[in-house]
């Protein structure tokens, strides 16, 4: 790894870190501080990333998913890509505060991880194989936002059951907007992964059998939650809870198959 | 050049003594009137509400007493009156104006009405011609309290009626409420004025039933809803998204038995419930239910006390920054003055 690679991953975990701070300061001094210094926060820190994945990928001459490093990078960039879209068009106010946070977290394993990676290399590339991996870690950034809105949601209903709003309570969205947003981030993120499958098909040459399962299995658990919600099967708090175990689930699972399948992806 | 405040409000007298001294808007430009012809009074503003009445005034008379100034506004004043009213100098004229527009001499703390009651205050004096350089000055410089005080601390946040505080928390559930179904169940006088603040909030599709048929009609007349006879309303609840209820019911009228079978086709739509009956109208139980909200008197007048207490923390913060305008205020004030004393000083001499 260059120096430049490791200065953007970290200036950008800088801004993430800024964000979330200033989001904590705001809330717990009560004094109702404009939550666009952690809007900007994030741009500055997607920005950052963007640069990384730029000098990466033209460093290496493919997406830049060829390691875990790399592979985290390019989720939180996707998960914030997500964030800047329907944060700001849904007006979902204070969701900047709980995706700086997981942004945060995801760089810092990126750059616990980046020391034990091995260096990038210049390869042949399939680009069948570049979309794949691109549709499914954008999927997994909208699953991240999903679990993220499902996280805000479970905080407001908890408000509402225990009777005991905070100042917290009426500066989050309404719970029906944020169930409406977990539902289309499911829906989005679902889409996408359906699409990264589909090409995974046109790959060619010999399947990742592991992988493959893995892939198979997170499409059906999140076609599952999805179906359920159509269904009306349950509450949409039990769809914000399962968006939560889905995707702790997905994040945990996924070191662990990457483990047990070629590591050349 | 001095400024006065004579006055009589909720903490100084009870609304009996109040409204004997009240000024309604019909009679404002005459009472500034009146208030210009008194030879020593240069400026004038006269602010009445119903828990205020005050004449901020500008005067040569250092010594200028309130007895004759209310006499010769309502005759004569008996002694046991004179008691609840004040005068304020200068400086506690000046903060008294400042935290009347911040909202902080109101009867509910932080409330916003009396901003704009002042406003028209002022902009009446200005019409009659009543207000000079130092009242436009004064006024101006409370407007921009009022406003600071209002962004930078928390003194007007949250709702302090159950009314409001029940509006507010079907907000942070449905977002707008234009298009939200609510009935009003029971044409009671509490129930009645929460459903004119889901109306002022944007309430559009309201409903309103009754034993009294034409008391629920009358209401639903009132507030561009629809009546619906009592052994009804069943019906009409299976697509409700807010429900008010106060009946006079001995018993539980929405159980969770009667709710399970019809929340089972809406699961994606949560119910907010509000029990505003005593005996209550919910059977508690239906709290528990997902997607199912109930609050009852207690609950919302519990979150109205801690909106209260939270204003109270808050006026120490709005003190400081009212103080440091205050300040501001007098520098500007013993500024003007200079300017208007030293020519004097100098003529001294060759007099």
């Amino acid at each position: 790894m260059n120096w430049s690679d490791r200065v953007w991953v970290e200036l950008s975990l800088i801004s993430y870190l800024i964000g979330f701070a200033y989001s904590v300061y705001s809330l717990a001094t009560n004094r109702f501080l404009t939550p666009r210094i952690t809007f900007w926060a994030i741009c500055i820190g997607f920005l950052f990333t963007t640069l990384f994945l730029f000098d990466r990928g033209h460093a290496i001459g493919r997406c830049p998913i060829t390691n875990r490093y790399e592979v985290l990078v390019f989720m939180t960039w996707s998960m914030v890509l997500i964030y800047l879209v329907i944060g700001s068009s849904y007006r979902l106010s204070l969701m900047g505060a709980f995706t700086a946070p997981v942004a945060s977290t995801l760089l810092l394993f990126a750059i616990a991880f980046s020391s034990s990676e091995p260096a990038p290399r210049r390869i042949k590339v399939n680009p069948w194989l570049e979309a794949h991996t691109s549709f499914l870690m954008v999927a997994c950034g909208a699953f991240a936002l999903a679990c993220i809105a499902g996280t805000m949601f479970l905080v407001q209903e908890r408000q509402l059951k225990t009777r005991q709003p905070s100042s917290i309570f009426y500066r989050l969205p309404p719970i029906t907007a944020l169930s409406v947003a977990n539902a289309r981030l499911l829906w989005l993120g679902f889409s996408l992964f359906t699409v990264g499958i589909a090409t995974g098909f046109l790959i060619g040459g010999r399947i990742n059998w592991a992988q493959a399962v893995w892939s198979i299995l997170v499409w059906g658990v999140y076609g599952g939650i999805i179906l359920a919600r159509i269904l009306q099967a349950m509450a949409d708090k039990w769809g914000a809870i399962l968006s939560i175990v889905a995707f702790s689930l997905l994040l945990s699972t996924f070191w662990g198959i990457r483990f047990i399948s070629d590591p050349s992806l | 050049m001095n400024i006065f405040c004579f006055g009589i409000s909720h903490q100084t007298a009870n609304v009996e003594v109040r409204e004997r001294f009240a000024i309604p808007d019909s009679a404002l430009a005459d009472s500034l009137t009146r208030l210009a012809r008194i030879s020593s009074v240069q400026e004038g503003v006269v602010l009445s509400t119903c828990n205020r009445t005050e004449f901020y005034v500008v005067t040569e008379d250092s010594q200028l007493a309130i007895e004759p100034l209310f006499h010769d506004f309502y005759g004569p004043v008996e002694s046991s009156e004179i008691q609840h009213l004040y005068r304020l100098p200068a400086l506690p004229s000046i903060r008294h104006l400042f935290r009347v527009a911040s909202g902080l001499e109101s009867m509910v703390l932080g409330e916003t009405e009396i901003f704009g009651q002042v406003k028209r205050a002022y902009e009446a004096a200005t019409r009659s011609g009543t207000t000079g350089r130092i009242l436009n000055r004064l006024f101006q410089k409370a407007f921009h309290v009022g406003k600071h005080v209002r962004s930078a601390t928390a003194i007007t946040r949250g709702s302090v009626s159950v009314g409001s505080v029940a509006v507010d928390l079907a907000q942070q559930i449905f977002g707008e409420l234009e298009g939200r179904r609510i009935m009003i169940l029971g044409a009671g006088e509490t129930s009645e004025r929460t459903a004119w603040s889901f109306q002022s909030r944007g309430a559009r599709q309201l409903f309103v039933s009754n034993r009294s048929f034409e008391r629920a009609s009358h209401l639903a007349e009132a507030i561009g809803g629809r009546a619906i006879r009592f052994d009804d309303w069943e019906e009409e609840f299976r697509d409700l998204d807010i429900l008010v209820s106060s009946t006079s019911a001995p018993h539980a009228i929405v159980t969770r038995a009667k709710l399970e079978p019809m929340l089972r086709t809406r699961r994606d739509r949560p119910l907010f419930i509000i029990d505003l009956a005593m005996p209550r109208d919910v059977d508690p139980a239906v709290h528990d239910m997902d997607g199912v909200y109930v609050y009852d008197l207690d609950s919302l007048r519990a979150i109205a006390g801690r909106t209260l207490e939270a204003r109270k923390k808050e006026g120490e913060a709005c003190h400081d920054l009212i103080e440091k305008h205050v300040h501001d205020f007098e520098t500007w004030l013993n500024r003007i003055a200079d300017k208007a004393i030293a020519p004097a000083a100098i003529e001294c001499p060759r007099t």
